[in-house]
């Protein structure tokens, strides 16, 4: 017997099931981001999913941030009771701007083999590359459910200004979702990415690249003009009200009973023209040398363990920007962050 | 294409199929419109601009060469439209927002008056046909197809084209002469030259002739169509759309759309290419890469099909087939009798079942192994030389060859015995499924050549696939 098909009728069905789903996929809420593909079928990642050109260092920029935890390595390394947990949260400097995993800070500790508490060291890349207190404060607060038994938390002046707090990964986490944006079709720029992920995983583990290493880049800036501005600050003045100072108590609150080191990174301090007026390309001296007076204030005030790097590199262990490292550079400051790492035993 | 471009076509293509009326000239004008609209930016001034223009010229001088039936009114109607159509579009050089249809600004309308007197000079001093003239042209479309595929003789072309228009020399490359769709609208043309010099060709007008070789379905991937079947379609009355062929179209198009830019876009992010071949660090993934390629390969071609057999028959052309499940099929012969059907149809008509003719009237006959073994070989090569003459494509052609003979030498081998051990069902489906994975591989491993631009590369592949580093 021929069944005939009524055309119309598996369309308007198509369609109602589509309207459905996306109703379904509004209110369930779904958090899709806990599904992962690495950590089983491919190798975690080494540092967060960041990538500004896809097909080339086989990663990319999302948002959502279980995706983006679900896919280190961190997620799927279980605590043992001989490690040493050691978390690192900054900017591009610790996630590392054209270095390769093993070139990083973090990479550089682990190989060091360090011990503390009579355990081993293990150190995990959470850095981020976007300067901002708030975006370090939203990852130090994920982070926390993996059991870090310390914190290192890399910062520099640029995180500080309140007009830098904003950035597309603060917001996007921050914002209250309209039912449109609920929906499938509506929230469909997180599952496409979410799936590219998951895809990019086949090439993580295939080849170990997680960025677009060019041969040639242009070099830090080190010749100015003679600008001594910064951002809407006054010389001589570095007013407090215009800096997220209450984001650096709220990390160590997040913190709460772990150890957290917050650490002033290290920058190029460079010798040419109108070096005397400006530290590099970020900073005029006067507004970086008034910030590190604050810090010291504000983490003896606080009793927060302060550790200031910011002159422990020469200019040449720097690469395209003022606070970005050669591996050379990392290693320097892994040795100099040592110290304070297997002295830091609770 | 792009999915806009495709999404974009697909709605002028259903607005007419509800007119109903004039498909012949919608077809004729749409087709001429898109090749120039598809027709990607070239660096060398005006070209993008000339080289669609160039196709309509040669195929209007292949179907005079080809047809018995002259300029009569309705031809000559079909000249002054395509003319006019080159003539509006080169006027949008003097109003940039009417500048749709062409990559970049149009040039001088001036030198498209001098070829359009060039052009009709030739038409007129060729006006008495002769044999000579087939072969001419022939001649002249291998010329073109090859100074296309060769990147050296491109390389020369670029240089002396920007040479002429006065451009920087040292600029040039292959990649300045991207002539869109033509590869396919040579073998449609070789088709028609080669069916007339055998006596086979139908009486088509100009319109036809036309509409059969850029036909915008099928324009920039294929399918070859010929042109006694297409015009069979095209001469059909056209009723419209009705509710089965417009859910039928429309699926075959929705899977084509599917196949393309959701699996075969997704697959291109980790198939094989030059930069991942060198960076890959074992073996296992390597493998992955090269199946992510097979399967990008497959679903990006037959997903065109699905696209261009379902537009088509939105305006009630019936296109043929081009795959069938060939990664299904348990030996190599089969795996070609499904893949790119109507590609390796045409070498079979044109090249592989006359040279053997011809070895077989010698008067001394090569024993058979030797004349299956050169045509087999001769064909795969030419296949690869169609893709682009490098010795990467040369090396495809030659995997496939010696494939294509040695499984036709092993089938004759093994076919008593063969069949005399699988008498049971469960025998022949193991010998099945074997064939099929065996036959895949042997496949997805030809590819690496195909995927690759350097012999040296790909041979070093082949050696860490297999754990020899």
């Amino acid at each position: 017997m021929k069944s005939e098909i009524n055309f119309t009728r598996v369309f308007i069905k198509g369609i109602f099931l589509f309207i459905i789903f996306n109703l379904v996929v509004a209110l369930w809420q779904p958090n899709i981001g806990k599904f992962s593909l690495y950590n089983s079928i491919f190798t975690g990642r080494e540092r967060l999913p960041f990538g500004e050109n896809p097909k080339q260092s086989y990663n990319l920029s999302l948002f959502d941030l279980d995706a983006m935890f679900t896919s280190h390595v961190i997620h799927g390394t279980e605590k043992t009771e001989y490690e040493f947990r050691v978390i690192v949260i900054g900017d591009s400097s610790v996630w590392g701007t054209l270095l390769k995993p093993e070139e990083t800070l973090t990479g550089q500790l682990n190989e060091m083999h360090l011990s503390a508490c009579g355990k081993n060291v293990t150190a995990y890349n959470l850095g981020y590359p976007t300067i901002s207190l708030t975006k370090d404060v939203m990852m130090l607060d994920y982070t926390m459910q993996y059991e870090p038994d310390l914190i290192l938390w890399m910062t520099t002046l640029d995180a500080f200004p309140i007009e830098k707090q904003s950035s597309p990964i603060v917001e996007e986490n921050q914002k209250q979702k309209t039912f449109w944006e609920k929906t499938f079709i509506g929230d469909r720029r997180a599952w496409a990415d979410l799936i590219r992920l998951q895809i990019y995983g086949v090439m993580w583990s295939a080849t170990g690249i997680d960025q677009f290493y060019p041969d040639n880049y242009e070099k830090a800036q080190t010749d100015f003009e003679p600008d001594e501005s910064y951002h809407n600050f006054v010389k001589p003045n570095l007013d407090k009200n215009l800096l997220a100072l209450n984001m650096l108590a709220e990390g160590f609150n997040i913190a709460g009973e772990i150890p957290l080191i917050l650490v002033n990174e290290p920058m190029l301090i460079s010798s040419g023209n109108n070096s005397d007026i400006r530290y590099n390309f970020f900073y005029p001296r006067w507004a970086y040398d008034e910030y590190r007076n604050m810090m010291n204030e504000i983490s003896e005030e606080n009793n927060w363990q302060y550790v200031d790097l910011w002159d422990i590199l020469p200019a040449n262990e720097f690469t395209n920007s003022a606070i970005h490292l050669t591996p050379a550079g990392e290693k320097i400051l892994a040795e100099s962050l040592a110290l304070y790492i297997e002295g830091s035993c609770q | 294409m792009t999915i806009i471009q495709i999404l974009i076509i697909v709605f002028f293509t259903l607005l007419f199929s509800f007119i109903k009326r004039g498909r012949d000239l919608f077809l004729l004008i749409a087709s001429v419109l898109i090749i120039f609209w598809l027709q990607p930016a070239l660096p060398i001034r005006g070209f993008d601009f000339w080289i669609p223009t160039l196709t309509l010229i040669i195929t209007i001088f292949s179907w005079y060469i080809t047809t018995d039936n002259t300029f009569n009114r309705k031809n000559i109607f079909t000249l002054v439209i395509i003319a006019s159509i080159i003539l509006l579009l080169n006027v949008t050089r003097y109003f940039s927002f009417a500048q749709i249809f062409t990559p970049s600004r149009p040039p001088q309308i001036e030198i498209t008056f001098i070829i359009f007197l060039i052009f009709g000079l030739v038409l007129f001093l060729l006006r008495k046909i002769s044999a000579s003239f087939l072969t001419f042209g022939l001649i002249l479309l291998l010329g073109i197809f090859l100074i296309l595929k060769i990147p050296a003789w491109t390389l020369w072309l670029s240089s002396s084209l920007r040479g002429f228009v006065g451009q920087s020399v040292e600029t040039a490359s292959a990649l300045d002469i991207r002539w869109l769709g033509f590869s396919y609208v040579a073998f449609r043309l070789i088709h028609t030259i080669r069916d007339k010099q055998a006596g086979r060709l139908p009486s088509v007008d100009l319109s036809e002739y036309i509409t059969y070789v850029i036909f915008f379905p099928a324009f920039t991937a294929g399918p070859i169509d010929k042109i006694e079947r297409f015009i069979k379609d095209l001469r059909q009355p056209f009723a419209g759309l009705n509710t089965e062929i417009f859910f039928n179209a429309s699926q075959r198009l929705i899977i084509g759309l599917f196949k393309k830019f959701v699996i075969a876009d997704t697959l291109a992010l980790i198939a094989l290419n030059d930069t991942n071949a060198t960076q890959v660090n074992s073996t296992f993934w390597l493998w992955i890469l090269v199946y992510a390629y097979a399967f990008q390969i497959y679903f990006d071609f037959s997903g065109y099909t699905d696209i261009a057999l379902g537009i088509a028959k939105f305006i009630g052309i019936n296109l043929p087939e081009n795959f069938a499940s060939p990664y299904l099929k348990p030996n190599l012969t089969q795996f070609w009798n499904n893949w790119h059907m109507t590609l390796t149809q045409w070498f079979r008509a044109y090249f592989f079942n006359p040279v053997t003719r011809w070895l077989r009237s010698w008067q001394k006959p090569l024993s058979m192994p030797m004349m299956i073994f050169l045509t087999q070989v001769a064909t795969m090569v030419l296949i690869g030389f169609w893709h682009g003459v490098t010795w990467n494509f040369t090396i495809w052609g030659l995997w496939h060859g010696l494939g294509l003979f040695i499984h036709n030498r092993w089938s004759d081998f093994t076919k008593a015995k063969a069949s005399e051990w699988a008498n049971t069902s469960t025998k022949q489906s193991i010998l099945n499924i074997s064939g099929i994975i065996f036959t895949f591989h042997f496949v997805a491993l030809g590819w690496i050549f195909f995927a690759l631009s350097s012999p040296v590369t790909s041979w070093n592949v082949i050696l860490k696939l297999f754990g020899v580093d």
